[in-house]
Order: structure tokens, then sequence, then C-alpha cells
């Protein structure tokens, strides 16, 4: 099954690289875009068919590594999940 | 490696990222670097190497531990000192000497030897250099003195707080004051030839204060 990460940074974080592409949007004439803010996104294939297992297991993935709880959240989909 | 030796004409031991295991140390240092080529995160992915497993509990016995550079980002990232290190405000690399300033601080071995009002020039080189953490922790790191090294408020070079960090944060103490991640190079300001010699100078007194 596949599960699809979102991190992003928590509110209040300074995010320089959204602030970049912020002005470079603005000076490409793009005015109305105010505050940028840039995440990632990670894709899982993991050998597992029952989603609320995977999800319980790709959250402990997130707390142990693939997001750093000072600064980011993290959400979960799992697109297979009915 | 080169300035331990220096300094105490004793060979450190050079341990691998994938050992499990370290012997008795007086000090274990996590030099800096690009581990991993900082993918994920900087320090995310050697936070988690097999070896770190070792240190924390190296640290956990009260053993001294110092990280540098992305050493200090290591350590923030296994927990053993707070806060996070982000990208640098400006978006550039930062590379340069620096002010340093000593902080008052609980009891540390690396910072017992230091002279508060002595600022010491040490070399930065680093892309996230910038010290986060909310204002709550910052207020209880600087409440419990784990707060070593501040930016110098001035320096011949130009703007002092070369990446944005909170409260012109540097380097930072665990609460027991024997683990210390720190931005600056000491070990790139150990002869004239480096341009100083401030980062020896402070080595020597963390080593002697730590090693018998």
């Amino acid at each position: 099954m596949q599960a699809i990460v979102n991190i992003s940074l928590k509110e209040g974080v300074l995010d320089p690289q959204g602030r970049a592409i912020s002005h470079s949007l603005n000076d490409l004439g793009f005015n109305e875009v105010g505050d940028v803010r840039v995440g990632k996104q990670i894709l899982l294939e993991i050998d597992e068919t029952d989603p609320a297992r995977l999800r319980q297991r790709v959250a402990r993935m997130c707390e142990t590594l693939l997001s750093n709880t000072v600064i980011e959240d993290y959400s979960i989909e799992i697109p297979d999940e009915q | 490696m080169v300035a331990i030796e220096q300094l105490t004409s004793r060979r450190p031991a050079l341990v691998w990222h994938k050992e499990a295991s370290l012997d008795a140390a007086d000090l274990v240092i996590i030099p800096g670097g690009f581990s991993f080529g900082d993918y994920l995160r900087c320090g995310a992915l050697a936070g988690r190497s097999p070896i770190m497993n070792a240190v924390l509990d190296h640290a956990a016995r009260g053993g001294a531990v110092m990280g540098i550079c992305n050493g200090f980002q290591i350590l923030t990232e296994t927990g053993m000192v707070p806060g996070v290190l982000i990208r640098n405000a400006g978006l550039k690399f930062s590379c340069r000497n620096i002010g340093l300033r000593p902080c008052e601080t609980l009891a540390s071995p690396f910072t017992i030897g230091l002279d508060l009002g002595e600022d010491l020039t040490i070399p930065i080189a680093h892309n996230e250099g910038n010290y986060f953490a909310d204002a709550d922790e910052l207020d209880r790191i600087e409440g419990n003195g784990q707060v070593a090294f501040r930016y110098a408020a001035s320096d011949a070079a130009g703007p002092v707080n070369p990446n944005g960090a909170s409260r012109d944060i540097a380097g930072v103490l665990s609460n027991n004051g024997r683990v210390l991640g720190m931005m600056p190079h000491p070990e790139r300001a150990m002869s004239k030839l480096h341009g100083g010699t401030d980062g020896a100078k402070f080595l020597l007194k963390s080593l002697e204060a730590l090693v018998s």
C-alpha cells in the first residue's frame, strides 16, 4: 500500500526559502502572492494491507525520522483507504 | 583529529558510524561535514546511525560530547541538546571568521575555563546554522544557563548574527552541561597560518577539564 506523508513547517517557524520564493513571484508580476511556505511530500510504498496498521507504522516513522517535531508538523494520507 | 592530536600529543580513536559500540572515552567529538548530503534534514540521518545509540548511552552516563557544525545539527536531531538548526535567514552559505562571546553557564567542562569578557574569533562555515527554538524553550535554556556562546555584538567583517539564529545563539549545552553543540569550527583556528589560535585556546581548556 502507498502512504503519502506531507511535512510542513509549524506556524511561527521562519521559512527563508518560502520568503525568497514569494519575492521572486512578486518580481515576476504575481503581486497577489503573500506568504509562501515550503514543505515536502514523501511517498512510501509499504508492504502492508491493513490501512489502520499502516497509518500507525507511518506515524511512528514520522515521529522517529521523517519529521522533526520541534519545527515540523506532519499529516498522513492513505489513498487506498476507503 | 589533527587538532586534538596537536593539543594532546595523543591520537584520538576514530569510530565508524556503522559501529554499534564505543570504548570508554573522556570525550566524544562529532565533527562537521555534510553527513548523508544533508538529505531529509541536516543531521537527521546521521542522528539515527547505529553508533548514535552508543553515543546516547555515553551521554546518559554523564559522558562528555562535543558536536561541531554538522555535529551540532546531529546532536539536535537526537535531542541531546535542545532546539534545531534551520536554513540561514539570508539563504547564503556563511563562511568567515566570527566573534564569539562565551556566556555565563551552568557548570560545564566546555565553558569553565573561558573568560566571560573575552570574545573568541573562530570561523563558521554553514548553510543551516540558524538556531531555532520557541520562545518558551529559549527562555528555559537561557534560565538554565545552557547557552554557551552567542555571536558577538560587533566584529570587523560586518553584520554580526550571520544566520538569523534566535537570540544570537551559536552554541548550546545539554541540561547537565556535559554535551555541547556549536556551529563555529574551533579546529579551524589552531595556528597563525589559520588566521588565529582562539580555537586551540578553547579546545585546550575543554580538554584540560575533561581529560585526565
